[in-house]
């Protein structure tokens, strides 16, 4: 096994998370599109699922169920990576879920109401 | 002007979140090396008082089971507003906008995977404390089996009231196996049921009827939440 690898694949999971939610951050705050926008508030949801994720992690680790044969082959519970982060992500996924759901079901209204989705057009809605 | 103002910000915002994290350094081996005592509490107890198998939920179920129940009552809520800002009348549900039939192809395979969907979705909820998965990864899948049914059939219709009915009655499940365990051993969503042997179907105590009831109502409030969005029906288009 190449150290190197794998101290270059520690730093690129971070990368890519804070990119995710930069990316997100960013189709939030431009797009004209409702529709963009609450695309990009899942975005940055992802991203920063993968960012809790990436924290509990560590090198050579095993997910966290004691499957049969886990204790006789790895000897030791200190192989398994951090289950917390992942029991939090389980709850902020479902969260994310209901953010997405209310948010869409606003959009269908406004489009109702307005006829439009351009943020241009719809008053108030500036920044 | 303005993308270059949010470009900025995003990249100072990107720098320093990124400079954080690779300072902190998490999963490097000074760091797991003894500094993490919940992890290593959560642990030992899934293995010793409650035999389960699964840590992750051991933790959403037992350690941080309140939190689960206030997680399932957030997804009630959005499932609540969703209807209410979506329905104007509740006796006027709207026609669904087909833009052309499904083929007979996709209605007959859509009637062939549907139950092999639903047994997928209940094999994950039933092994949630042995198996990757659990209540809301089991419920989410029968709800996409009822999204096939709706897309294959254009008048293929579930009833408000069962759904309702399912839902309340998950919750009530939830609720109730936790005010047993108050009454029983003194906290919220104590065990009170034998813990059976490790990786047996039958483990774990009370936690794997909770999840059971967490995949029912995940599964319900997502079926709900389709037929919802499917048939919503504005005046604007007619």
């Amino acid at each position: 096994m190449d150290s190197t690898y794998f101290h270059f694949l520690d730093y690129a999971v971070y990368g890519t998370a804070v990119l995710v939610m930069l990316i997100g951050f960013y189709g939030a705050m431009v797009k004209k599109s409702l529709l963009k926008i609450v695309i990009g508030l899942s975005v940055i949801d992802s991203g920063l699922n993968l960012l809790i994720v990436a924290i509990g992690y560590y090198k050579g680790g095993t997910a966290p169920i004691f499957s049969p044969g886990f204790l006789e082959h790895f000897k030791s519970v200190s192989k398994m990576v951090d289950p917390v982060p992942q029991a939090l992500v389980l709850t902020a996924i479902v969260i994310g879920f209901g953010v997405t759901a209310v948010a869409l079901a606003l959009v269908i209204r406004l489009y109702r109401h307005h006829g439009t989705l351009n943020i241009d057009e719809i008053k108030n809605l500036k920044w | 002007m303005k993308k270059l103002l949010v470009i900025f910000l995003l990249a100072t915002l990107g720098y320093y979140t990124a400079v954080t994290f690779f300072d902190i350094g998490f999963g490097q081996p000074h760091f797991v090396k003894g500094v993490s005592p919940v992890k290593d509490i959560y642990l030992a107890k899934t293995q010793s008082p409650l035999t389960v198998s699964n840590a992750v939920t051991s933790i959403v179920v037992n350690f941080r089971g309140f939190d689960t129940l206030g997680e399932v009552t957030v997804l009630f809520l959005a499932v609540t507003v969703l209807g209410s800002v979506l329905y104007k009348n509740r006796h006027e549900v709207g026609k669904r906008s087909v833009f052309f039939s499904a083929s007979s192809i996709v209605t007959s395979g859509s009637k062939l995977l549907f139950p092999a969907i639903i047994l997928l979705g209940a094999y994950v909820f039933i092994h949630g404390h042995l198996s990757p998965g659990g209540g809301f990864q089991g419920g989410v899948i029968i709800a996409t089996g009822f999204l096939l049914m709706l897309l294959a059939y254009e008048n293929y219709s579930v009833s408000h009231t069962a759904l309702s009915v399912v839902e309340s009655l998950a919750g009530i499940t939830f609720a109730g196996v936790g005010l047993l365990g108050f009454m029983h051993g003194g906290t919220f969503l104590q065990n009170f049921l034998p813990t059976g042997v490790m990786n047996n179907l039958f483990s774990g105590g009370i936690i794997p009827i909770i999840y059971i009831a967490v995949g029912f109502k995940v599964g319900a409030e997502l079926t709900g939440v389709i037929y919802t969005v499917l048939h919503e029906k504005g005046e604007s288009n007619g």
